[in-house]
């Protein structure tokens, strides 16, 4: 008697704690996560099936009276698909996303490492450089909007000064321009993020790899690409992926810019979702497109997680 | 007819989509509201437009014992603010909308008919009854009325020896002949939105044209009379890029001897020193014919409020007594626009004969949604792809017209 139990009692004690344990501690992980996640279910994850819902539903003002929106099938989808103004958008989406981002990384890594230098001024004009992005979106593209006038623009007045252009370039009024337009002053705009984020990036990177290169004598190009780039590869994954995100969606800045003109040339996926649901209150229609852009910014998400993920498992 | 600029203000919300609205709306339903008080939701968020309104809503309200509390929101921001209030069942007593708007609520079946409010219109003009209209019964009421009309430089036509143009070839004649230097003869609105859209219509419609088939070919005719104006360098080619804030600016900073604009833009200019201003009517492809502008206006509705007859009985009374003769004529010369009751209208000419040419629009002015109702908004679109593509040079009018008519019936 005496001798069997308190093994027993050891194996029942040591089957139970740990499971009684483990319950709790799940329930506290849970109980911590919680907020974060009802946060998210209600937050993204109900708007998120709702517009998916939408997008297959008759989604118009009667249905905010009356509460009923039948379902369609794939009749918004096929309306939004048979509007020539789709394809038009959906690749003026593409051709001003990879412009902007390609203009803003590029001149956004140039400033940052030319500011890692120290010298006189430049903690004051690497404050001047970030005015850009303190200005709101919508007072910015106003602001453009009369430097681009063909007729008194500022822009146009500099070049014609400069011989570089004789009847003043049409910015904003010629289809053909409009666009690169656009994707210039969102370059414009878009360079101090990049800026401040590569910067910090570099600043990251030990002085020793530096010395080491110049110890070795790599040249300046040498050293970029073998030090600066690879050490900077997951900021700049952050800056692409970041950069992505908000520039696909963009809305604000064409609408007060251009307002999607002329003759559609600005229209993006995003012009194109709030016209359909706020001009033309479809919002069925409307959510169809939102679906796509979400779609669209989901596969980059995805990708982006598995090269972090990718970067995590190689230890970098 | 507001600047699009107003329009920036709420794009983020695009992307959030309506069923973030529809949660939002359901949270916030209101507590049962005072029944003495008549609420109102508008678009006067100006300051002084608030007040003027608020003074004639207590002038009305006063007797009948009742308050009005105004809930204002940008001009754009009405009809999806309206839709909100509609989901969660706390729409105002009085909805003021914007006439091209109103086809979209009234096929809800979500308004009560005028005539249910004890509303008797019959001694208002036919075109803003048409304005307040949807399938044949009226729904909104407009105090008052505006239009587009020909503002032009007193000094530099005087200058030149010419006269206001009546008629299109004696425009481009016109405008040819006052572009000089910095100055352009014409300004208008082709800017890609309502603005824009606005300003074409008159000269589509005097053509004969129908926004019903935009590909019957009438238009062609309007839309080369746009694009000679800017081919000739009557007109800046920036137009496509202006909205009617823009033209006002233009022809203010001297930069257009003519403009295409509406009394809305009355006391910026007459808040001018510099500018000499006057007022002629819109010209017309051929002398002797009816110039056929658009009408445009707010409407004031009454949301069916089935809980509480009584609130709607309110809000008809309101609306009786803003709508009286003397209130009309003097809302109608606060807000420069012309009042819709005939005797209200003929008082207002003779006061101000300076905006008599507005009142004489008005006369001849069509609704944009008496015949397409709700499928107006897609048809603008379709018309402002239309001229803006011809007046960039992507295509003839005669294409431009076809795609319009293509775009404007697709998916039906």
């Amino acid at each position: 008697m005496t001798t069997t139990t308190p093994p027993a009692r050891t194996t029942a004690a040591r089957e139970t704690r740990p499971r009684r344990g483990s319950g709790r501690r799940r329930l506290y992980q849970w109980l911590f996560v919680a907020p974060a996640l009802v946060y998210l279910l209600a937050f993204f994850g109900y708007p998120l099936v709702r517009n998916v819902l939408m997008s297959f539903q008759e989604f118009t003002p009667t249905t905010y009276f009356t509460g009923e929106s039948p379902f369609n099938g794939l009749e918004n989808w096929r309306r939004v698909f048979d509007n020539e103004l789709f394809g038009d958008a959906l690749w003026q989406t593409i051709l001003f996303t990879v412009g902007s981002l390609v203009g803003q990384f590029a001149i956004g890594l140039g400033l940052a490492v030319f500011f890692s230098r120290r010298f006189h001024l430049s903690g004051v004009i690497r404050a001047v450089l970030l005015l850009p992005w303190l200005v709101p979106m919508v007072v910015s593209a106003v602001v453009w909007r009369r430097i681009m006038d063909q007729d008194h623009g500022i822009l146009n007045s500099f070049l014609e000064t400069l011989h570089l252009s004789q009847d003043g370039v049409s910015w904003l009024s010629s289809p053909s321009v409009a666009l690169l337009s656009a994707i210039l002053v969102n370059i414009w705009i878009g360079i101090p993020f990049n800026m401040v984020i590569l910067y910090g990036g570099l600043q990251e990177i030990p002085r020793e790899l530096y010395e080491a290169a110049s110890l070795d004598g790599a040249s300046p190009w040498r050293t970029f690409r073998s030090i600066t780039l690879p050490m900077l590869r997951p900021v700049v994954t952050v800056v692409l992926v970041l950069g992505f995100m908000s520039t696909i969606k963009i809305l604000d800045l064409i609408l007060a810019l251009t307002g999607g003109g002329p003759a559609d040339s600005t229209q993006t996926l995003g012009t194109l979702t709030y016209q359909l649901s706020f001009m033309q209150l479809d919002f069925g229609q409307g959510a169809v497109v939102g679906n796509v852009l979400i779609l669209i910014s989901a596969v980059f998400a995805v990708l982006y997680l598995r090269v972090n993920r990718a970067d995590t498992v190689k230890g970098k | 007819m507001r600047t699009s600029l107003g329009r920036i203000t709420s794009p983020a919300a695009a992307l959030t989509l309506a069923g973030a609205m529809v949660a939002l709306g359901l949270t916030a339903c209101a507590a049962e509201p005072d029944p003495d008080t008549v609420t109102v939701l508008n678009s006067a968020t100006d300051t002084a437009e608030h007040e003027a309104n608020q003074d004639f809503f207590d002038r009305c309200a006063e007797p009948l014992g009742l308050k009005v509390e105004q809930i204002s929101v940008p001009a754009d921001q009405v009809a999806s603010k309206a839709l909100r209030m509609a989901s969660s069942d706390s729409l105002p007593d009085i909805l003021e909308l914007d006439g091209s708007e109103l086809p979209q609520f009234a096929e809800t079946g979500g308004l009560r008919p005028l005539a249910d409010v004890g509303l008797d219109t019959s001694e208002f003009s036919d075109s803003s009854r048409l304005l307040g209209s949807f399938d044949g019964t009226e729904y909104g009421v407009a105090r008052s009325v505006n239009s587009l009309a020909l503002i032009y430089n007193k000094d530099m036509l005087a200058d030149a020896g010419l006269e206001p143009p009546t008629t299109w070839d004696e425009l481009r004649t016109t405008a040819a002949a006052l572009t000089q230097g910095d100055t352009y003869g014409m300004a208008f609105s082709a800017g890609p939105n309502a603005d824009g859209v606005y300003q074409f219509l008159p000269f589509f419609w005097s053509a004969g044209a129908d926004e019903a088939h935009l590909d019957d070919n009438a238009g062609v005719a309007a839309l080369q009379l746009w694009k000679d104006l800017v081919e000739d360098g009557s007109a800046s080619r920036s137009v496509v890029n202006w909205n009617q804030q823009d033209v006002n600016d233009q022809f203010i900073a001297g930069r257009a001897a003519m403009m295409i604009n509406g009394p809305w833009q009355v006391p910026v200019l007459s808040a001018q020193d510099d500018v000499d201003w006057a007022v002629a009517s819109i010209p017309v492809p051929e002398a002797g014919q009816d110039p056929v502008p658009p009408i445009g206006g707010t409407v004031m509705t009454v949301p069916k409020n089935d809980d509480h007859p009584e609130r709607e009985d309110n809000a008809g009374r309101i609306l009786e007594c803003l709508n009286s003769a003397d209130n009309q004529l003097a809302w109608g010369e606060r807000v420069n626009n012309v009042p819709t009751r005939a005797d209200a209208a003929q008082a207002y000419r003779e006061a101000n004969p300076e905006l008599a040419p507005f009142a004489d629009l008005v006369e001849t002015a069509r609704s944009r949604t008496a015949q397409v109702g709700t499928r107006w908004p897609v048809i603008q679109d379709a018309l402002a792809g239309a001229f803006q593509s011809v007046l960039t040079g992507r295509s003839s009018p005669e294409d431009a017209l076809g795609s319009a008519q293509r775009q404007a019936t697709a998916g039906e």
